[in-house]
């Protein structure tokens, strides 16, 4: 782990500068070095592609494929090695199941549910199978991030395929209750897809006990590597879905191309220290969380934490400090990395559709910062982060006038403001 | 090969201009930006209720900028302090510090003369950060156009109280 420490807080390659502290975990996790440890022979020694039958090459490659299927991948979540497709990450996994799903049973079934916060891939695919035709149906939120159940259970129609949502939101962090979901999928026989990208390897996640049809895992999300995931496809009851990307018929022809097997050691890996790690990583980053939002919330006044309190998961900390913007905050910790919910940080200028779908007040929207704590997250760096964000915060609302307003009394509700 | 080489040569310059910092929109602000951020200028607030104050109130919460300008005009019409607050963006703290800065020591109608594209050259502002620098504008107006109705007001009750 010192090695580890080193290596992060050497200098930038870029900007000269020493290297923020890294709190985005959302964004992605730093590969631990047990899992890169695992890959490294696969790349330069054992470098036979898994598909190759006539040789020890291909075998060994095959074998290790199929380890990291079988043991790791499969285990974590409950399955069959046999319901394990390998993808080149999450983006992909949803991709194949929405679109895969929804196109095979178009014959009949031409509905399909999900939504507003679910991940833009997701989003987006449910907006192409639109313009083939389907109907989609995007469920609200309450303004706690969880969905309503009985809407949802409205929501079902006779030709309604396939119901996708997320188990734990990326922005806020909210924890959906997938077991409810899944039961009323099954009695309804709905085929219920979850992209459990946040959620695997952090949280105890069961696909017969949830009556999950579908799950998408991401390598990169769990100290693995980039470019690689994984889609669990149900084989009782059957799925049966049509692949996206066609060719030589691996993967049970659900999805075609030479599986990268370095890339599947690392998942398999990655997914084996999550599984034994689990409890130690749930406890350390919920100590870790709670720390850092009594320490702002003690500091400060009017922060309000998006989401759910209770039914989420800790590591995924999305504040709202009212009265200052989120990317001028940003700029002012400009040694942490963080990522922010407003519209300066998002190329179209819009502030984000999650929050904009829990009904966050527009300005809140914009004041937005989301505070990721994983694995290698030190008490050190913690404390940092909550001192550094109580400065500047109350150093950005001495220069804000809706502070100023606010002090002052006045409503900032019964202003006309100009728009723009 | 040597025509090869020739069409290939504009290419590489074209890449290379293309990943050279200033396309690099999102990822880091400019060192003027910063500066104005690290180092604000004229932060702060002068009596609204002063005859001698302009001030001007430009943007919404919702769209995630609000620029307060205030300026202070001394008898000879001229800009003798001037005072901002912003909620927004570095962009937008960047652009309304550097208006404040320079309407100082101008005539009100020099500074109305101060143009959006000015802030935005000055600070190197990308394309999607050029609204900040246009609501710095507005708000310079805004300011200007306070004061003026203030003077007015002023005037008119001096006729009235003569009357």
């Amino acid at each position: 782990m010192t090695a580890l420490k080193n290596a992060v807080k050497g200098q930038g390659k870029i900007y000269n500068e020493p290297r923020p502290l890294y709190m985005d975990f959302q964004a992605t996790t730093p590969m631990d070095p047990r899992v890169l440890d695992a890959m490294l022979p696969y790349q330069v020694n054992y470098y036979g592609n898994p598909h190759s039958r006539t040789h020890a090459y291909g075998w060994e490659s095959e074998s290790a494929m199929e380890t990291a299927r079988k043991q790791q991948v499969a285990d974590l979540i409950g399955a069959d090695p046999r319901e394990i497709i390998f993808t080149s990450g999450a983006t992909e996994s949803n991709n194949m199941a929405i679109k895969g799903v929804a196109r095979f049973y178009q014959a009949k079934k031409r509905h399909v549910i999900t939504t507003q916060t679910e991940h833009k891939c997701v989003l987006d695919s449910c907006r192409v199978l639109e313009s083939e035709g389907f109907s989609i149906t995007y469920l609200p939120v309450q303004t706690n991030g969880l969905l309503d159940l009985e809407l949802l259970e409205a929501s079902i129609r006779p030709d309604t395929s396939l119901l996708s949502v997320m188990t734990i939101n990326n922005e806020i962090g909210v924890r959906q209750p997938i077991e409810e979901i899944g039961q009323i999928c099954r009695s309804k026989g709905v085929f219920f897809h979850t992209d459990a990208a946040q959620a695997v390897g952090k949280i105890p996640l069961n696909v017969t006990d949830c009556k999950i049809d579908l799950m998408s895992i991401s390598g990169h999300k769990i100290y693995g590597p980039k470019g690689v995931g994984a889609l669990y496809v149900r084989r009782r009851p059957r799925v049966r879905m049509e692949p996206i990307q066609n060719g030589g018929g691996q993967e049970r022809g659900l999805r075609s191309g030479t599986v990268p097997t370095p890339l599947a050691v690392g998942l398999g890996a990655a997914c084996s220290i999550a599984q034994h790690e689990m409890e130690y990583d749930h406890n350390r980053v919920s100590m870790l969380a709670n720390r850092l939002v009594q320490k702002i919330m003690a500091g400060l006044p009017d922060v309000i934490m998006n989401g759910d309190p209770v039914r989420r998961y800790p590591g995924c900390v999305n504040l709202s400090f009212a009265y200052v913007e989120g990317e001028s905050l940003l700029m002012a910790l400009k040694d942490v990395a963080l990522s922010s919910g407003s519209a300066c940080t998002s190329a179209s200028l819009e502030p984000s559709y999650v929050l904009r779908a829990i009904g966050a007040d527009e300005d809140l929207a914009h004041s937005s910062i989301r505070f990721g704590i994983g694995r290698f997250t030190t008490e050190e760096e913690v404390d940092y982060t909550a001192e550094k964000c109580i400065h500047q915060v109350s150093r950005l609302r001495e220069m804000s006038p809706l502070w100023e307003m606010v002090q002052e009394g006045i409503d900032l509700k019964s202003i006309k403001w100009t728009q723009h | 090969m040597v025509l090869l080489l020739k069409c290939l040569s504009p290419l590489g310059f074209i890449t290379r201009r293309l990943s050279a910092p200033e396309f690099i929109t999102q990822c880091c602000y400019h060192k003027k930006v910063v500066d104005h951020y690290e180092n604000p200028r004229n932060v702060g607030t002068l009596d609204k209720q002063s005859k001698n104050v302009g001030t001007g109130l430009v943007g919404a919460p919702a769209c995630g900028d609000v620029m307060k300008l205030q300026i202070e005009v001394d008898d000879q019409g001229k800009i003798v302090d001037a005072r901002f607050k912003t909620f927004g963006c570095g962009s937008a703290i960047a652009s309304s510090s550097l208006a404040t800065e320079w309407v100082k020591g101008k005539s009100v109608d020099e500074a109305l003369m101060i143009k959006n594209t000015d802030i935005a050259k000055e600070l190197c502002l990308p394309p999607v950060k050029l609204h900040c620098s246009m609501l710095a504008e507005d708000a310079i107006k805004a300011a200007l156009a306070d004061y003026r109705l203030k003077q007015q007001d002023d005037q008119q009750e001096a006729v009235r109280a003569s009357n």
